[in-house]
């Protein structure tokens, strides 16, 4: 019998799991009826016919919240090994950990604070009574 | 040939392949969803090398993070605005004779050079190793790494924060 490491189960996994997509989608063309139309092949947009062009400008929102998100990325990834092992270092080790949190709790607080975290919201302008009826005059 | 090299071609071949396809495809979008099998095939022989913190480094912050902003990058630029993104194939024999020149170099070397392998036994895991040291010795660097991210963190974000907010 092989010996498996925990690696190995996850290969495992990673493999059935290609494996399964692979023939799933294979026995699906082999299996379905492939009759296209016009209308079928169609961009589906919500039943409607598709409007413009699928590249639109999107928020660069999303791209500072991408960024600060990385960050956070290499926090967890440097924080792995400390969660591993904080326990057999008592206090001290514990300490360690929260003090790295913490001074990265700031960089969220400035983050929060200059709004970096904030969506832009709309902002109508509700339609005044007065003004509307003194245009219409 | 043990199961142990057949699963290392076998990544060898997934990271090997889609490096080509980022390379020679036209389109940019696909070139980046290629790159993920490249990191993600990297990854794959960072475990067979008995180095499984910097494989779960390569997921998380490779696959996870820089990948997401090079497709916020392409997504964000491409087509819209009137930067054209040029996915050609320009001077093909200066770069096949540099390429061709660099790679029969590290053969040969690979080749001639008497390697001497370190009978050393493979650690099980080295993410306990590196948590202890973290904790113990190099305690100070952990939390210099923690102001060194908060710098990182205040400057992209001052820098990719839009000046003025036009509400």
């Amino acid at each position: 019998m092989l010996m498996l490491t925990e690696f190995g189960k996850v290969f495992i996994f990673i493999l059935l799991g290609a494996i399964f997509v692979t023939i799933a989608i294979i026995a699906a063309k082999l299996v379905s009826p492939n009759r296209p139309t016009h209308e079928k092949l169609l961009t589906y947009e919500c039943g409607e016919n598709p409007v413009g062009s699928p590249w639109v400008k999107f928020n660069i929102r999303f791209y500072v919240v991408a960024l600060i998100f990385l960050i956070f990325d290499v926090e967890v990834v440097l924080l792995f090994p400390w969660a591993l092992v904080y326990k057999g270092f008592g206090i001290f080790g514990f300490l360690t950990g929260i003090i790295f949190l913490v001074i990265l709790g700031l960089g969220m607080a400035y983050e929060w604070r200059k709004g970096d975290l904030e969506w832009a919201r709309p902002h109508p302008i509700p339609p005044e009574l007065d003004k509307v009826l003194s245009k219409k005059e | 040939m043990t199961l142990y090299d057949i699963i290392f071609y076998l990544f060898a071949l997934i990271t090997i392949g889609s490096a080509m396809l980022v390379v020679t495809t036209k389109n940019i979008v696909h070139a980046a969803f290629a790159l993920l099998l490249t990191f993600f095939g990297v990854a794959g022989i960072y475990v067979l090398l008995a180095a499984d913190f910097l494989a779960i480094v390569q997921i998380m912050v490779y696959v996870g993070g820089i990948l997401v902003l090079i497709i916020f990058g392409v997504m964000l630029t491409n087509k819209i605005t009137s930067v054209e993104i040029k996915t050609g194939t320009l001077n093909v024999l200066t770069a096949s004779i540099v390429i061709g020149v660099f790679m029969g170099l590290v053969v040969s070397i690979m080749v001639w050079t008497g390697w001497y392998s370190m009978p050393a036994p493979i650690p099980a895991t080295t993410a306990y190793g590196l948590g202890e040291t973290l904790i113990s010795d190099y305690a100070l660097i952990f939390e210099l790494l923690a102001m060194l991210l908060l710098i990182a963190l205040v400057g992209a974000a001052s820098i990719a924060r839009r000046e003025k907010e036009s509400l």
